[in-house]
């Protein structure tokens, strides 16, 4: 999954050489699943321009930017970046370790704007500062937190209170601003419960008139620890959390990080695994498109598409219950494979659905896609450029819409998505309309690939024979002593992942879905840093929305499909 | 079948009229309900109860099927959903609720009129499930009263829609927080 050739490697190193010669600050790293460089501070900001703007080079797009915290070492944290040229398809990962007691790092925001929110998490997860970032301040935690939750030394129980009226305001939102142009501006608070929204984001606009002149965006009202609780658990009981970043489909989470864990240890999970995989997250992905078109719709007073489409979910969950036992979170996937065999009649009511699913989206399209109220108030809303998009750190069905063909599918395919035939839908509008078309033609080609898959659905093993990874069957560990060793090493101690560093990267309902993992060698991940892609997509949110009118944002909102369980953790 | 009394003996709609109105009881005498007017009230609001849809995370997903046509919770009388706490009378708190989040919570809380009814659901409203965390509400009772717990993760609809009829039944005895710290003021004779 993901590989790279060593001439692309070769081409790259040999064009940073050009401006950064060997004892330049800049360190090629040996090995590792992406090309990997030890950056001095010094001259990161200006490796960083070099990295985007030489045609050679073009890392464009910022995928990540993250802290790991070292205790034991002489520069405590290492600050992470991972980049990709989408023009040649190339990764690239950056290393910059800084010392604790001189925790600063300039920041990277005036190259990528994608920057922005994830050096505030860093600065907010570590203490990392971010020199010369516009706004940096907590971004997850609450404004009365005391001390780094991600520091290897922070107790996980350690909570703190807020109490009302110590909530974080952005300092603007108190200076007044009217004179004799603008004497109707208002401070307007737009969530984290509100009528008109939902999901527990909050916006805080400054309105003149009823239109808004600035917008910035509170997060981290569900920021539930998911890199803190990973590292006290082991590999496998990660799984369950990971469900629940994207709850709306929930699988491609599980299969996402299986895949990413699997890269590390060197294990496949066995064809058919692979193949049910496949499945599970085509229909997850109609899933969570559902409740996108249908949120949205329902936000613009639409309310009958989204409970036709429902009807198309309710029966998907049904299948799903019948795989694993759960409607929504499912923790069916295991790290080497998957939990459990399909139900008997599995391809039956995939079929089924074949045929149901496409009749609900065509009901839909006929009451929506031509509909004269929802284009006027989607198009030209919440328009981006696909230079921009891609500068915030824009991937899926929202870059898609700008115009830039980029499906991790396409582009780095796993789970054999390279055998099957779909198209990548896109618009060029980069609006909400442009949006649901791709989201619409996204479930459409979906749909076909599960009918591929379908037919390729051959019985065999569902999780590898690798004992190191994967329990021995029951039926063995009863009767041999070798399994029931492999059993209660598996049970007490975790499987041992070795040390090192992998960044596995699938495409999610939302875009790129991204799991940094560093392994000590240990029973347990030391740290996994996930890359949401809905987080990259709303950090644009406040800048887009400026120029527009309250009853537009909620239009832009919903269209951009910001899961709370995904965006804070 | 057989019996000609049967067809004499069913009430009748009107009474053919012999004066008086209203249907009758098997005995013939006028059907008349005689009850508490406080009795009949929660009996009412027992029936109408109208939901705050505090949704954090997925359990709002499952809260959406329960209210969407499968599951449809209109057959218990509490559909009409409303997202201001001035027009709700239940809030239903569903998914984690984060350390800032609270704040919030106990707003919305407060701003409902009485009387209000709390469901929890899902164990990370109930404990904070399995998110022993830094950030984590461990139980929403720790800044609200809660009347039903539904536990799951999330839970199924049908556990919601249990949670609610176990509520009006609630409602029907007079077990709600409201109704007891109402009798226990009553009772002081404040």
């Amino acid at each position: 999954m993901n590989g790279e050739s060593m001439e692309n490697r070769k081409e790259t190193l040999a064009a940073i050489r050009v401006a950064f010669p060997d004892g330049g600050g800049v360190v090629e790293l040996p090995g590792g699943d992406v090309q990997s460089f030890r950056v001095d501070r010094a001259v990161l900001l200006e490796f960083a321009r070099h990295l985007k703007t030489d045609p050679k080079l073009d890392f464009k797009l910022l995928a990540d930017v993250c802290g790991v915290d070292y205790p034991g070492r002489e520069a405590r944290f290492e600050v992470v970046y991972h980049l990709a040229s989408l023009e040649h398809g190339r990764r690239l990962r950056l290393k910059v370790p800084v010392r604790e007691d001189d925790a600063v790092v300039p920041s990277v925001y005036g190259v990528w704007k994608a920057a922005d929110w994830f050096e505030r998490e860093a600065y907010d997860l570590f203490g990392i500062r971010f020199e010369g970032h516009p706004n940096l301040k907590r971004i997850l935690c609450h404004a009365a937190f005391r001390g780094h939750a991600l520091r290897k030394d922070y107790d996980p129980g350690q909570r703190w209170l807020l109490r009302e009226g110590e909530q974080d305001e952005p300092a603007w939102a108190r200076e007044s601003q009217e004179d004799e142009d603008h004497f109707e501006t208002q401070v307007l608070n737009f969530g984290p419960s509100h009528p008109a929204t939902h999901g527990t984001l909050r916006t805080v606009v400054r309105l003149d008139g009823e239109v808004i002149t600035r917008a910035e965006v509170e997060i981290g009202y569900l920021h539930r620890c998911f890199e803190k609780m990973a590292e006290g658990h082991t590999w496998n009981q990660v799984i369950p959390y990971t469900d629940r970043l994207n709850y709306c489909s929930a699988m491609m989470n599980g299969v996402g990080y299986a895949l990413a864990v699997e890269k590390m240890l060197g294990v496949e999970a066995p064809p058919r695994a692979q193949v049910i995989r496949l499945i599970l997250s085509e229909l997850s992905r109609i899933m969570d498109h559902i409740i996108d078109v249908g949120a949205n719709l329902n936000d613009l007073g639409a309310m009958t598409p989204f409970l036709y489409m429902y009807q198309a979910r309710e029966e998907m969950y049904s299948v799903l219950e019948a795989c694993c036992g759960s409607r929504l979170t499912m923790s069916y996937v295991r790290i080497g494979g998957l939990s459990h065999d399909l139900p008997e009649d599995f391809v039956e009511s995939v079929r089924f659905l074949l045929k149901r699913i496409p009749k609900l989206v065509d009901e839909m399209e006929t009451l929506i896609t031509q509909n004269r109220i929802f284009r006027d108030r989607t198009e030209g809303i919440g328009k981006i450029s696909a230079d921009d998009a891609v500068d915030w750190g824009w991937t899926g069905p929202c870059l898609r819409a700008t115009g830039v063909a980029y499906d991790v599918r396409k582009a780095y395919p796993y789970l054999g998505y390279e055998t099957y035939d779909f198209k990548v839908p896109i618009a060029h509008a980069g609006d909400t309309y442009a949006r649901y078309l791709v989201r619409v033609e996204e479930m459409r080609q979906s749909l076909s690939i599960v009918e591929q898959a379908l037919a390729r659905l051959e019985p065999g093993p569902i999780i590898t024979d690798n004992h190191n990874v994967a329990l021995p069957p029951k039926e063995e560990v009863y009767t041999e002593m070798e399994s029931l060793i492999w059993h209660f090493k598996l049970i007490m101690e975790g499987m041992k992942v070795p040390a090192g560093d992998a960044y596995g990267f699938t495409e999610a309902a939302n875009g790129e879905l991204g799991y940094y993992i560093v392994s000590d060698g240990g029973g347990k991940p030391y740290r996994i840093k996930v890359r949401p892609p809905c987080f990259a997509i709303f950090q644009a949110f406040p800048h887009i929305l400026e120029g527009h009118m309250v009853s537009d944002t909620v239009a832009f909102m919903s269209s951009l499909n910001v899961i709370a369980g995904e965006l804070d953790r | 079948m057989g019996n000609p009394d049967v067809k004499a003996s069913l009430p009748r709609f009107g009474d053919g009229g012999r004066g008086g109105s209203g249907s009758r009881q098997l005995d013939g005498s006028p059907a008349i309900l005689t009850t508490r007017l406080d009795a009949m009230i929660d009996a009412a609001r027992k029936n109408s109860l109208w939901p705050f849809p505090f949704g954090t995370a997925c359990c709002a997903i499952e809260f959406m099927s329960f209210m969407m046509a499968h599951y449809d919770v209109s057959r218990f009388g509490a559909e009409v959903v409303r997202f201001s706490p001035r027009q709700s009378d239940l809030l239903i708190v569903a998914g984690t609720i984060t350390d800032k989040m609270a704040p919030v919570m106990v707003r919305i809380y407060e701003q409902m009129t009485e009387p209000k009814y709390v469901i929890s659901m899902g164990v990370c409203a109930c404990t904070g499930g399995f998110y022993r965390a830094y950030h984590v509400v461990q139980g929403i009772d720790e800044f609200i009263p809660v009347d039903v717990y539904v536990p799951g993760c999330p839970p199924t609809p049908e556990a919601l829609l249990q949670g609610v009829v176990k509520l009006q039944e609630m409602i029907a005895k007079g077990e709600t927080r409201y109704q007891r710290a109402l009798a226990a003021k009553k009772a002081s004779g404040a």
